[in-house]
């Protein structure tokens, strides 16, 4: 058994310690917000925090989740109100959107510790999250919308 | 004229389509003398279509028959119902369409979504449902007031009575209009009547695509679900000969393994034990004719071909008369790759076979085709078996699969297992998995004259027809041309007085499919670049040079030149950096794309600027618009610069991200969307922004650093500086 606290909620899972965390958060506990891509950390669909910090879940083994206050897109906010959230709404970020449970929670880190990014520090904090449909323009305007609503006292 | 019909009180309001009443339309073209119900399918090719509900809570719900695979069909196919409607835009709400006759694709006789048809095929018929619902609206209103129809107007979801002040809502008047005769004589606005149509509109499916709430085929939950992992031949045309599964029963959480057509499927609790259950399965293969296959020898069985004649695509004048004759004469072979579509959503597909019926949850573009699948396999009637159509994480062609694959492998593990099944593919599953757009070799040769006009071309395409043999190749193979072949090739838009463009069939060793742009992905990549050569061997600047031979094709050519403006063609770029475009015509649309590009000493390619601009004729959405353009251009920048799947001894070489890359936010270059206006005729979008990216990079490597790429993916390595 091992007990885990999901956006703000306690669990208790059987699982093997080994599965990986996004399994557990889609098969165990429904939380299929959170994407499978690759399962070899190369995409970020998955990622996911574990105490504030970005992880890829795929690879990480649900052992090492224990004790840590685990985030997913569906804890990001109770009503969609971040402000990355917001902002991808503004401009229209999502196509397929199959990947963007992975960017806003890879986002959301950055603004964290950077809350003015310039193109170069979005690049080099969103490089590990692939869009498949290509909607990197969208997500450059859209962190930058997200970083002066929140600069605005637009963060909750 | 096409009838309209009110199904209000007909089938699905007792199938609980709208619960607690309201009104439904239906819809059905002249010919199928059929009503727009939820009838057993007969396979008429022009069957009744498209539907929206209005309930008496003044939601518009329009049911979209073509799949929401990011090209936003969620958002301007309920945009076309609403203008006409009058609707209020905040109310309006999209649900999928189940699978019918009523729900076909307008010209295709089956429900599909591809071939970027989705808005010009319903931009009519939508418009008519929702401007017979706005007449029928009125009709009740007028009743209710007991004044003329014409002295009552609609506005934003309303009906005004402007004599009286009087106000009714949409909701308000669904009961009433279910029960009236829809008009058969429907007019439709004026264009420049349009409130919503062609002005920039939010999609409406983001907000549940930005918290985690939206629902993909893989997110499906029934009660009950298994989840299996398929192990599949190691090479194409591969078969099981034998497998031990003790070890991977041994595996906790694995309940079953169970043989079906395509594999071994391992079927347990969840998708990490039936991963982990794969992994020990011991399987025996016969690995079939392709053991042997490799990519190298491939590469030299197509050169062999390209030197034999195939069947002639199109013809002019006398193309190697005139190359005999011509001043300068420049030839060339181009090379382009196996591609996988890599959607972000690896394949899956739900399945619960029971004895009296069978659901299926599938983000798929091909719903008739699936649904008849599983009919076959278990036998049931068609109305026994129900297909949701999910969101799709991506398609780009690859959930539009003839034999139908990945749901037959679904509906035949649930059927053996007696229980619901979720058929869940890896990346790797995914990559390796073939239906790859086929690789392709192209020899071409041009003449020109004194003056450095062009006086002959010579067009051989060598590839595979992935539709010969399936229920395609009726309407895809023409006098024994596959289409999908030479599509890109045969129309070329230059003036060339003697033309000569033959398909030379590969053997299809491999499973192939259409894959966004179809045979445009590779036929533009030769034509634009090697007008670029000849643009070269005729002393010539490569924008000018287009230009002038596309006086008979007005729309290329106001794309190109808006593009070319638009990127500021002819005016100085920074040391090192070269610009380049490329011109095509692909589903209905023209497209015109100037890259900017450097290349480092090092080989390392950036591109830096791409400008884009468009004519698809009248614009819906035209933010959609922008979007679908930076998207392909994406898509073909991931192919240019990386994409390739190989083989050797009959196995792909790639698996995963890491060795199939595909573009990232850090090579993202700035793009650039501008739309023509235009009246001429309505296009499609989805992929008609990928043809042109890969020559247009290509020719600006060239302008950059005198370089020709001939072969995708382009390689650093050969853009060293020494």
């Amino acid at each position: 058994m091992i007990k885990l606290k999901v956006n703000r909620k306690e669990y208790t899972v059987d699982v093997g310690p080994d599965t990986p965390l996004l399994w557990v958060l889609r098969d165990t506990l429904g939380l299929t917000g959170t994407k499978f891509g690759c399962g070899m950390a190369l995409c970020g669909a998955c990622t996911v925090h574990l105490d504030g910090e970005a992880v890829r879940s795929c690879v990480t083994p649900v052992s090492r989740a224990e004790g840590k206050e685990i985030t997913t897109i569906e804890g990001l906010s109770l009503d969609s109100g971040h402000p990355l959230q917001q902002a991808w709404i503004a401009e229209d970020v999502p196509q397929c959107g199959y990947c963007m449970s992975g960017q806003i929670m890879s986002a959301a880190v950055l603004l964290r510790e950077n809350p003015r990014p310039s193109d170069a520090d979005i690049d080099a904090a969103m490089a590990g999250n692939i869009c498949r449909c290509g909607t990197y323009q969208r997500i450059r305007r859209a962190i930058h919308l997200a970083a002066r609503t929140q600069g605005q006292g637009g963060a909750r | 004229m096409s009838g309209i019909i009110n199904l209000s009180r007909r089938e699905f309001v007792k199938t609980g389509m709208l619960a607690g009443g309201g009104l439904i339309l239906g819809f059905y073209l002249p010919g199928s003398g059929r009503a727009a119900t939820a009838a057993p399918p007969t396979g008429g090719t022009f069957a009744p279509n498209a539907f929206l509900k209005i309930g008496t809570d003044d939601l518009v719900t329009v049911i979209v028959n073509h799949s929401e695979m990011g090209q936003g069909v969620y958002t301007a196919l309920p945009m076309l119902v609403s203008e006409e409607l009058d609707a209020d835009w905040s109310k309006v709400r999209f649900e999928a369409a189940g699978v019918d006759p009523v729900y076909n694709h307008a010209l295709w006789g089956m429900q599909a979504t591809g071939g970027s048809t989705s808005t010009w095929t319903e931009y009519e018929r939508l418009r008519k449902a929702g401007a017979a619902a706005r007449a029928m609206l009125i009709a009740a209103a007028a009743a209710t007031w007991k004044v003329a129809p014409a002295s009552c107007r609609t506005e934003q979801g309303q009906i005004v009575h402007a004599a009286s002040g009087r106000r009714l809502s949409y909701g308000q008047l669904a009961e009433k209009a279910a029960d009236l005769t829809p008009p058969q004589n429907i007019k439709l606005k004026d264009s420049k009547d349009f409130k919503l149509i062609g002005k920039p509109t939010k999609r409406l499916d983001t907000p549940e695509k930005v918290n985690g709430q939206g629902v993909y085929g893989l997110d499906v939950k029934v009660p009950g679900l298994l989840t299996a992992l398929i192990a599949r031949p190691p090479v194409s045309g591969g078969k099981a000969k034998s497998f031990d599964a003790e070890k991977a029963k041994a595996v906790p959480g694995v309940r079953q393994v169970v043989q079906i057509d395509r594999g071994i499927a391992v079927v347990a609790d969840g998708f990490w034990a039936a991963k982990r259950g794969r992994e020990a399965l011991s399987v025996v293969w016969d690995e079939g004719p392709q053991a042997g296959l490799d990519s190298r020898k491939q590469r030299e069985q197509y050169a062999e071909l390209a030197k034999q004649p195939g069947v002639v695509a199109k013809k002019k004048g006398d193309a190697d008369a005139a190359m005999g004759r011509a001043a300068k004469k420049i030839e060339a072979i181009y090379e382009l790759p196996y591609l996988a579509h890599a959607p972000m959503e690896p394949l899956n597909c739900a399945a619960d076979v029971r004895g009296d019926g069978c659901e299926i949850w599938v983000g798929t573009q091909f719903q008739t085709g699936d649904r008849d699948a599983a009919v076959a396999i278990t036998g049931l009637k068609p109305e026994q078996v129900k297909l949701h159509t999910m969101l799709l994480g991506g398609g780009f062609g690859r959930r539009a699969v003839p034999d139908n694959h990945f749901v037959r492998e679904a509906v035949q593990v649930s059927k053996a297992v007696k229980a619901p099944v979720k058929v869940v593919w890896t990346r790797e599953d995914d990559i390796r998995g073939g239906y790859y757009r086929p690789v392709a070799l192209h020899a071409i040769a041009a003449g020109l004259d004194a003056a450095g006009n062009p006086a002959a071309w010579r067009h051989r395409i060598v590839c595979q027809s992935f539709t010969v043999d399936t229920p395609f190749e009726g309407a895809m193979i023409e006098h024994g041309v596959d289409a999908s072949a030479v599509e890109g090739a045969r129309g070329l838009p230059y003036e060339i007085p003697n033309l000569l463009v033959d398909w030379r069939r590969a053997p299809g060793v491999v499973p192939c499919l259409w894959w966004r742009s179809v045979g445009h992905s590779h036929n533009a990549f030769v034509v634009e670049s090697f007008f670029d050569e000849m643009a070269q061997a005729a002393g010539k600047d490569p924008f000018e040079f287009r230009r002038a031979l596309l006086n008979n094709h007005p729309r290329h050519k106001r794309a190109l030149e808006l593009a070319a403006q638009k990127a500021g063609w002819g005016k100085p770029l920074p040391l090192g950096v070269g610009r380049g475009l490329a011109v095509h015509e692909s589903f209905k649309s023209f497209v015109a794309q100037v890259a900017e590009v450097s290349v480092s000493q090092e080989g390392q390619i950036k591109v830096h600027r791409v400008v884009c601009a468009i004519d698809c004729g009248p614009v819906v959405n035209p933010d959609t618009i922008a979007a679908q353009m930076e998207s392909g251009i994406v898509f073909g920048l991931s192919a240019a610069l990386y994409g390739e799947i190989t083989f050797a001894n009959g196995r792909v070489q790639q698996r995963n991200f890491h060795d199939y890359p595909v573009l990232r936010i850090t090579d993202m270059p700035v793009v650039e969307v501008h739309i023509v206006p235009s009246r001429d005729a309505m296009g499609g979008v989805g992929e008609t922004g990928v043809p042109p990216i890969a020559p247009a990079v290509a020719n600006a490597i060239f302008a950059a650093t005198g370089k020709r790429i001939r072969r995708l993916p382009i390689r650093g390595e050969d853009l060293k500086k020494v």
